[in-house]
Formats: structure tokens, C-alpha cells, sequence
């Protein structure tokens, strides 16, 4: 009677051990990314991937920026923007610790955006603080910033991977040891394979449930790579899967499921519209005209990516679907162009990047245009450097395709100087309004007036934007489906069992 | 033999020199703009023209490749533009994955290939040989990155036995590290493994028909002692010659297998270098390379001498 008893009471012991260990869900997650981060310090350079590992995990601004793109509170809790829009009065959350232990205050944040936009700024978006006349700091819990004009995006910019808080004491250091507020500590950076992050035990927000105790981006750049590791669980997610046409091939996985949303990549041909032909606009809408998105799309993408209209996403606020303005027709493109004077045909080049996206896109157009009478000659383009060089820098090109990453950058039609050569000042006044103005239903307004400016000046061809890829384990919550700006963010990142 | 040394030596400080001035010439001579690349397409005037003069860009070039050189000498080969640490350490990080895996599929492309090859020249034209002959063809005319593809699919994918690719380092302990690199070496070693079998074929069969190896089979020793101790030292000089051109090529071009194993290669690194025009990168990687093709290259002659005492003999 006692040994039986004694086996029985071993046997719950040891099923009580292990029970609930097997009932617990993960706490770790292996995220695929296509691109390694250049450094990990979003203040310091432009790369999408940076933010993608460190933005919301690791580094924290005054605010963020959610899932549906709404700009909400984070280290600032509330703010007050004076009538004239000159006088934005930030009160600042208490209690907040960076990684290292030391304390966020006004000074801190102060310190941090004064670096942004001081003489010495590397910061890629040191433009977003050019309205910033001062900062000041009456307490340690209120940051006010004085602008000399009203900057109607300056909040929404507040919120970029380019305007996280740092602290000054690791500033120099976070391009290799990144040390923010967020949720999930550096741990360490195995360059060319992986990043590894763990959980913050002493972050601020108590009610954010963070569900990850451990999580790792691995760099693969292969798709087919990325792919094998997905199918053999060496990676969890792939939130932007790199080749459209291998996603089928996920369908008859049962562990994985995929996820198909928009990404703020807006694949457009630019031309140099200070140069002719591009000078008129008959020939620029017949080259738009002459264009079948939807072709382009399922050839070039597999089919997957929403055409659009002009320089805006669906993510995007006050988005309007405007690519009825010039739908594909082709007879109509040759009459113009006949009007314009190119009816013996017109000839000229595409410089294209490498990516795949970039060289399919421009093999298909080369079809359609040559249905129009118009030669396009390819030029393949190495990307980045020769890329920035001579199109971005030098402005030396007729047409090009790329894909455009910032988030709400239909302003770069009114940049001077930019590389479309563009210029129109009905749409420049616009872009002016909108930043003259804090209120967000005036903005959307003009917002889509500028979105038809465009739409119907076509000083570029606007083809599609490119979908978020995600494919993930099917037990995996929280990831973002739609990509308002570039991120991984992992608070909200749980396995459910 | 210390003369031969010496001027190998001095061969190598020449030949290093020279390449560093070639590089420093030509990364200035492509187009793009270190700054340009980091900052992206929003960046204004002044905050390129920032970095610049911090990654110190803003130099002649001359200048900069003095100060390179005279870094170079203290053992300071500057920092990465890119990834913000000291080059010597990136390097570093990655020859600990790089030479264990051309050494891994050097070894392994060794021990198939030449007893294979001995064993095909032994019986010339039996079945051994045959199938040698055909593992020979098969293996350089697959491409190596599709046999890896295969490999992930068989041992990865389908069994589940071996990672899909990445490196966690030789921190994370030797069995996990050395379990990322089985695959990839033996995608690296197939090829390799080929070209060797015939070269030992060749070269057993070569010195198998000179006299002396007849004559040691006419004194009455076996044919595999014959083979083993007396003819294959003699056959070894084209394979160590061989051996040493894969050393190296396994060191500098494996850029392909690293890639669909994404493994933190060397290779890796200077494409990566190339696309960002990280030149300080670029420039060791490539330094590193050359001396090594000559070192490996003075080490093959060595061991050729010691395999062949006429070489040792010094001319009058």
C-alpha cells in the first residue's frame, strides 16, 4: 500500500512538473527579415531594416504610430498645440527608464531632438525639425518646442523610427548596442546572420502584456532561403516575404498561414519632367494610358500588390482609389501622342535597379509602350549607389522605376531640388496648406486634392503598390498585416495555443 | 630556403601594396557616394555633407589612403561605414565561420576524392572507375547552389535534421555552430571533390606506368603497398597543387552557397562592401584575399619540396 502510494504521489509530482510546461505557449519568436540593418540606430541612417528590427522593440518616441497608421501617445502621454500652431507643450510620462537605468526627462528628450536637428545631425529626416525654432523645458515633465512656422505633420513625424528618444549618454554607442525605453533589450548582433532582443523585466508600461521573452531577427536574403527556413520552422514569420511567386507555395503548409497586405512601397516610373518629351503633359498621360496596371501586377508581382492612381497608399489617410483618372487605353495613348507630335513613334531609356520588382515591371512596359509606338530602351542601373548618383544626384535620366519606402511622401513632387525635375506651384501651395494647418480634417482634405493634382499632371507613372508578404506560423498573433510604416513591432506578438 | 622566404616575403608586401592602391583607385573611381547610400533620398545637403566629414569622406583621396596605410601598419584598418565597428573586427567575425568551412569541405572533398581516385586508377576501366568517372562528371556539373537547394530541401525541409541555413555563432557552443556548417560544406566540397578525383586518377595512373613502380611490384611487394607508399607520393605534387587552388577558391568565391545558406561569410562581406561602397571594408577584405592566395600559394611550394626532394635541389 505504500509503495504504490508513493509511485502515485512521485507521478503527480513529476505530471505537475512538467504539465504545464507543455500547456504554456511560447515565449519566443525567430523573425525572418530580407535586408540586415546597417548599424541599429534609426537617428543616424535611412534604412527601413533598422527601424524594422529597433523601432517600438528596442527604441520608443514621444509618439507612435499604430497599426492603422492613428498617431497615438508613448513617452509623451499628452500635448497641447496652441491655436496658432506655433506652441506644441508635451507633458511627459514619469517613471520611464532606458535599458542602462537612466531616467527619461524633459531634458533627455530635449537633448534627443536638439541632436536631430543641431549642425552636427547625420539624422536621414533632419528636414521633419526645420520649423523647431527652440525647445524648452520648464520641468522635468513638460517639453515644450517652439516652431517659427506651423508644421502640420510634425506630430505624425514625431513618431518616425527617425525621432525615437535617446538618451545622450548612449547616443554615440546605439549604432551597435542600441539602448532605448522599449519593451525588448539589445542582446547581441551576430552581423550578417541575426539580432537578438529579450524582454525589458522593468518596462514602463505595466499594462502593455508584453508576451515575448526572447526574440530574434534572422537576415536571410535568398526567397528561396527564406523560404526553406520557414517550411523547416527555422523562422517563425517572414512579415515581407521577398518572392510573390513562391507565397502558393505556403497554401498546402498546415503550420504556416499567410497574410497579404500593402506595404508604403509605391512602385512608380519617374521621368524627368524637366526634360522633353516628359515637358508635356500629352505625353505623360499617354504613357500612363498606355500602361495596363493590372498586367503589369499579375506579371511582374504574381498577381499581388493594389494599383494605384497617383503617390498614395491605401494605408494611407484621406486615401482616394484614382486610377480611373487615365485607365489603361491605348488607342487613346497613341492619339495623344500623335497631338503631341510623336506620331512616327518616340524612343527613350529606363534606367532600372537590380530588383526583381523594378526589372519585370520595366520588361512589361517595354511591351506596352512598344504598342503605342513608343521604344523603351533598358538600362539596368546598379542600386543603390549608381541609382543615387545619377538619377537621384545628378538628375541624369529620362525614365526610371523604383519603389518609393517613406510613409506620406507625396510632398517630393514639391521638393526642390528632386529628382522628377517637377514643377507645379498649384500642388507646392497645397503641400504649404497642409503643413500650415494642425487640423486633421483640413489635412485630409487637402491631402486628397494634392493626391488628384498628381493623378492628373502624372509627372510620374504611378504603377502599384507592393503587398506585405507575411507568412507566419499559424499559432502566431499580433503581427501587423498592413504596414502604415516600416516595422516588426513585437508588443503585441503572442503564440496561442 | 631563408633567401626563398625573403623574397616570397617581400613579393607579398609588393603585391599587398599594390592591390590596396588599386582598390583605393577604383572604389573612388565607381560611382556612388558612401553618405548618399546611408542617408537615403530625404536627406538634405548639410546632413551629407555631415557625415561625410565625420566618416571623413570629405579628404582627398590621397590623403585617405595615406591614413589608411598608416593605420593599416598599427594594426588599425578604420571602422565600417555601414555596420560602425572596427573592420578587423567584422573580418574576424567572419573568417571564424569562412576558414572552418573551407577547411570542413577541403577536408571532406579530400578524403572522398583521393581514395576514390586511387582506388578508379587501381583497376582502370572497372567498375570502381567507372563510377568514379561518372561521380566525378556529376558533381562539377551540378551547380553547387542547386545541390545546396537540394540539400536544404532533403535534410532541412523534409527531415529536419540540420538547420535551413544562418550561423548562431561558436559562442552558442561548437556542436550547434558545426551543425550550421555540415550542409554548406558539403555543397562546397562536391564540385571540389570532383575536380580532385580526376586529378588523382590522372596522376596515380601517370606514375603508375614509370619504372620504378614496376620495379616494385617486379621485387614482389603488393600492389596496394605499391600504390599507397610508393606511387601516390609520387602522384601527390599535382593534388597538392590543386588542393591549393580550391583552398583558396573555397575562402573567396563560396559567395553563392553563402548566400542560400545566408551564412555571415567573407564572401558575403564583400559583395555586401561592393553594394554599399563601404570602402574601408572592402579594401581589407580584398588585402586579406591577396595575401592569402600568396601564402597558401608559398605553403603549396613548401610542401611540393617536401613531397619532391628535386625541387629542394639548389641550383649551383
Amino acid at each position: 500500500m505504500k509503495i504504490p502510494g508513493l509511485v502515485l504521489s512521485l507521478a503527480l509530482a513529476i505530471s505537475s512538473l512538467t504539465a504545464p510546461a507543455e500547456a504554456a505557449p511560447r515565449t519566443d519568436i525567430v523573425l525572418g527579415m530580407g535586408i540586415e540593418p546597417a548599424g541599429l540606430d534609426p537617428t543616424i541612417a535611412a534604412p527601413v531594416a533598422i527601424g524594422q528590427v529597433t523601432w517600438q522593440n528596442v527604441f520608443e518616441g514621444l509618439v507612435t504610430i499604430d497599426r492603422d497608421g492613428k498617431i497615438r501617445p508613448q513617452l509623451a502621454e499628452s500635448w497641447e498645440i496652441s491655436p496658432d500652431g506655433l506652441t506644441y507643450t508635451f507633458k511627459l510620462r514619469q517613471n520611464v527608464a532606458f535599458h542602462d537605468g537612466s531616467a527619461f526627462d524633459s531634458g533627455v528628450a530635449k537633448a534627443a531632438l536638439d541632436r536631430a536637428r543641431g549642425a552636427q545631425s547625420v539624422n536621414p529626416q533632419k528636414r521633419f525639425f526645420e520649423a523647431v525654432a527652440s525647445i524648452d523645458t520648464p520641468d522635468p515633465q513638460t517639453l515644450v518646442l517652439h516652431l517659427s512656422r506651423p508644421a502640420g505633420s510634425l506630430l505624425y513625424w514625431l513618431g518616425w523610427p527617425s525621432s525615437v528618444i535617446v538618451h545622450p549618454k548612449t547616443a554615440d554607442s546605439n549604432k551597435t548596442e542600441p539602448v532605448g525605453t522599449g519593451p525588448f533589450v539589445f542582446d547581441r548582433w551576430v552581423k550578417g546572420d541575426r539580432v537578438e532582443l529579450k524582454r525589458n523585466p522593468n518596462y514602463w508600461d505595466k499594462s502593455a502584456n508584453i508576451a515575448l521573452d526572447k526574440a530574434v531577427f534572422r537576415f536571410i536574403a535568398d526567397p528561396q532561403a527564406q523560404s526553406a527556413a520557414l517550411v523547416s520552422g527555422d523562422v517563425d514569420a517572414f512579415p515581407e516575404f521577398g518572392a510573390p511567386e513562391l507565397m502558393s507555395s505556403f497554401e498546402s503548409d498546415d503550420r504556416l498561414t499567410t497574410a497579404i497586405g500593402n506595404t508604403e512601397l509605391k512602385v512608380v516610373a519617374g521621368m524627368n519632367n524637366a526634360q522633353k518629351p516628359f515637358t508635356d503633359k500629352r505625353v505623360r498621360e499617354a504613357l500612363m494610358r498606355a500602361l495596363d496596371r493590372t498586367t503589369i501586377i499579375d506579371g511582374a508581382w504574381s498577381a499581388l500588390g493594389t494599383p494605384i492612381g497617383s503617390h498614395y497608399t491605401p494605408n494611407d489617410r484621406a486615401y482616394v482609389d484614382l486610377t480611373n483618372v487615365y485607365p489603361y487605353d491605348p488607342e487613346k495613348a497613341k492619339s495623344l501622342l500623335k497631338e503631341a507630335g510623336y506620331g512616327d513613334g518616340l524612343s527613350f531609356t529606363i534606367k532600372v535597379p537590380q530588383m526583381s520588382y523594378a526589372t519585370r515591371t520595366a520588361e512589361i512596359m517595354q511591351t506596352m509602350f512598344a504598342e503605342v509606338g513608343v521604344t523603351l530602351a533598358i538600362e539596368p542601373t546598379e542600386f543603390p549607389a549608381k541609382w543615387v548618383q545619377d538619377v537621384f544626384k545628378n538628375r541624369d535620366y529620362d525614365m526610371t522605376i523604383v519603389a518609393h519606402a517613406e510613409p506620406m511622401d507625396i510632398d517630393i513632387y514639391a521638393r526642390d531640388p528632386y529628382y522628377f525635375n517637377y514643377r507645379n506651384t498649384a500642388f507646392d501651395v497645397v503641400m504649404t496648406k497642409v503643413e500650415a494647418t494642425a487640423d486633421p480634417a483640413e489635412q485630409d482634405k487637402l491631402y486628397v486634392e494634392a493626391q488628384k493634382i498628381l493623378a492628373e499632371d502624372v509627372p510620374a507613372l504611378f504603377l502599384f503598390v507592393m503587398p506585405k508578404l507575411g507568412v507566419w506560423d499559424r499559432k502566431l498573433q499580433g503581427l501587423w498585416v498592413n504596414e502604415p510604416i516600416p516595422s516588426n513591432v513585437l508588443s503585441e506578438v503572442h503564440w496561442q495555443e | 630556403m631563408i633567401g626563398l622566404v625573403l623574397r616570397r616575403l617581400a613579393g607579398l608586401v609588393l603585391t599587398l601594396v599594390a592591390v590596396s592602391a588599386l582598390i583605393f583607385a577604383v572604389m573612388n573611381i565607381l560611382p556612388g557616394d558612401a553618405a548618399a547610400i546611408m542617408l537615403g533620398t530625404s536627406a538634405s545637403e548639410d546632413t551629407l555633407a555631415a557625415l561625410r566629414s565625420e566618416l571623413g569622406l570629405d579628404r582627398p583621396v590621397v590623403w585617405r589612403y595615406l591614413a589608411w596605410i598608416a593605420g593599416a601598419l598599427h594594426g588599425d584598418f578604420g571602422r565600417s561605414y555601414t555596420y560602425g565597428v572596427p573592420v578587423s573586427e567584422l573580418i574576424g567575425e567572419r573568417l571564424s565561420l569562412t576558414l572552418p568551412l573551407a577547411g570542413i569541405a577541403l577536408v571532406l572533398s579530400v578524403l572522398v576524392s583521393v581514395p576514390l581516385g586511387v582506388a578508379a586508377a587501381a583497376r582502370r576501366r572497372g567498375i570502381i572507375d567507372g563510377l568514379a568517372t561518372l561521380f566525378a562528371q556529376m558533381s562539377v556539373a551540378m551547380p553547387a547552389f542547386w545541390v545546396a537547394i537540394l540539400l536544404i530541401i532533403l535534410f532541412s525541409v523534409q527531415g529536419g535534421w540540420l538547420p535551413a541555413g544562418g550561423f548562431p555563432g561558436w559562442q552558442v557552443g561548437f556542436w550547434p555552430a558545426l551543425k550550421a556548417l555540415i550542409l554548406p560544406s558539403v555543397a562546397l566540397a562536391l564540385p571540389q571533390a570532383g575536380v580532385l578525383t580526376r586529378v588523382t586518377r590522372g596522376a596515380v595512373l601517370d606514375v603508375m606506368h614509370e619504372d620504378f613502380a614496376r620495379t616494385a611490384r617486379a621485387k614482389g611487394i603488393s600492389r596496394r603497398v605499391t600504390l599507397w607508399r610508393h606511387v601516390l607520393p609520387n602522384a601527390a605534387g599535382p593534388i597538392v597543387t590543386v588542393l591549393g587552388l580550391q583552398f583558396t577558391f573555397l575562402v573567396a568565391g563560396a559567395v553563392l552557397i553563402e548566400n542560400v545558406f545566408s551564412l555571415p561569410g567573407l564572401g558575403r562581406l564583400a559583395y555586401q562592401a561592393l553594394a554599399q561602397r563601404d570602402i574601408v571594408v572592402m579594401q581589407a577584405v580584398v588585402l586579406l584575399l591577396s595575401g592569402l592566395v600568396i601564402v597558401v600559394n608559398f605553403l603549396v611550394d613548401l610542401l611540393q619540396m617536401r613531397l619532391d626532394p628535386r625541387l629542394r635541389a639548389t641550383p649551383a
